[in-house]
């Protein structure tokens, strides 16, 4: 008996870090799932007018999607034609541009094409920051004005079929 | 070669001592900026993981830092500061994680592996502690030395 006792560590261990291996250190769970959109109000891209208001999302009746991104972020032109997918699948998608200059995401928009129902912009980015946001791009679904899920990174027809049109489709809250 | 070396050791290790936030505008108090930068080495930076975000350039750690000289300027507590980080980025932004009922595994498992070496060492000393010395030898143990002894082994 004695003698498995090694053995038994060892594949404790093992299992453990083969379950340490499949797991993305870059995915931060968000600290504000099923929170209230934080209070924000950003101007548009290039103005002083308001561009985005947190009441304008926690206003909708449907679900809203929150895209930060940026022009100077390669994985956003990885993301962008899913974008451009999902507008024409009728998705109200916002998007905010990241500490990015405002002709750059024009002609970010301009030469792809304009996926968003509004752009704001978020030069210094502490609006950001209150989302939680650590890096562009990164994807937030809002129902009824409540942060019900975030992704970081690009985000792709799997990741919203799985997690994403389940939460559309709920009824709940 | 080795006075080179020294000295690009030396070079390297002086600079890194005033790699703190060299593009900030730091707090005119030192003994309120030495508060924030205390605080600033317990938070971790989200982009670089495993560095706190004094440790790191990366843009948005730049943000933080700014961020946690303004709450303390502000008059925030310590706990009011990390309630900030904590709010947006959750127990993951602590490079100490709170003691809680997600995490006392993690904070236990130290103990409870020093109780179980405690428990074999206790375990060991009971084992030795059977086998009893000072029982006089048995005739037929006698008998076996006094072959080995005057037969040069073979019994």
């Amino acid at each position: 008996m004695n003698k498995f006792i090694p053995f038994m560590i060892f594949c404790v261990i093992s299992g453990a870090l083969y379950i340490g291996l499949n797991l993305n250190p870059g995915n931060i769970p968000s600290a504000l799932i099923n929170d209230p959109v934080p209070q924000f109000s950003l101007p548009v891209v290039g103005g002083e007018e308001v561009g985005l208001t947190s009441d304008e999302l926690a206003g909708q009746d449907e679900v809203v999607i929150v895209n930060f991104f940026a022009s100077w972020c390669a994985p956003c032109y990885v993301e962008h034609p899913f974008l451009m997918d999902l507008k024409a699948r009728g998705y109200k998608i916002y998007g905010v541009a990241y500490k990015d200059k405002a002709r750059n995401t024009n002609t970010f928009l301009a030469e792809l094409g304009n996926p968003y129902y509004k752009v704001a912009a978020d030069e210094v980015g502490r609006v950001s920051i209150d989302f939680g946001v650590y890096g562009v791009p990164e994807t937030y679904v809002i129902k009824n004005g409540v942060i019900r899920y975030k992704h970081s990174g690009p985000i792709h027809e799997m990741e919203f079929e799985d997690k994403v049109i389940p939460i559309i489709e709920s009824v709940d809250q | 070669m080795k006075v080179l070396f020294s000295f690009i050791l030396w070079a390297m290790m002086s600079f890194s001592t005033f790699a703190v936030g060299v593009d900030e505008v730091r707090l005119s108090d030192p003994a309120e900026e030495a508060h924030a930068q205390d605080l600033m080495k317990q938070l971790r930076c989200l982009v670089c993981q495993n560095q706190s975000i004094v440790d790191s350039n990366v843009d948005l750690a730049r943000d933080l830092r700014i961020i946690v000289r303004e709450r303390i300027i502000a008059g925030d507590s310590d706990e009011q500061v990390f309630a900030f980080m904590t709010s947006r980025y959750g127990d993951w932004v602590l490079l100490k994680p709170p003691f809680d009922k997600s995490t006392f595994v993690l904070w236990l498992s130290p103990l409870l592996l020093l109780m179980i070496g405690f428990f074999i060492i206790f375990r060991n000393q009971q084992s030795a502690k059977t086998i009893n010395r000072d029982e006089p030898l048995s005739d037929e143990e006698k008998n076996r030395i006094n072959a080995l002894l005057s037969d040069k082994g073979e019994v």
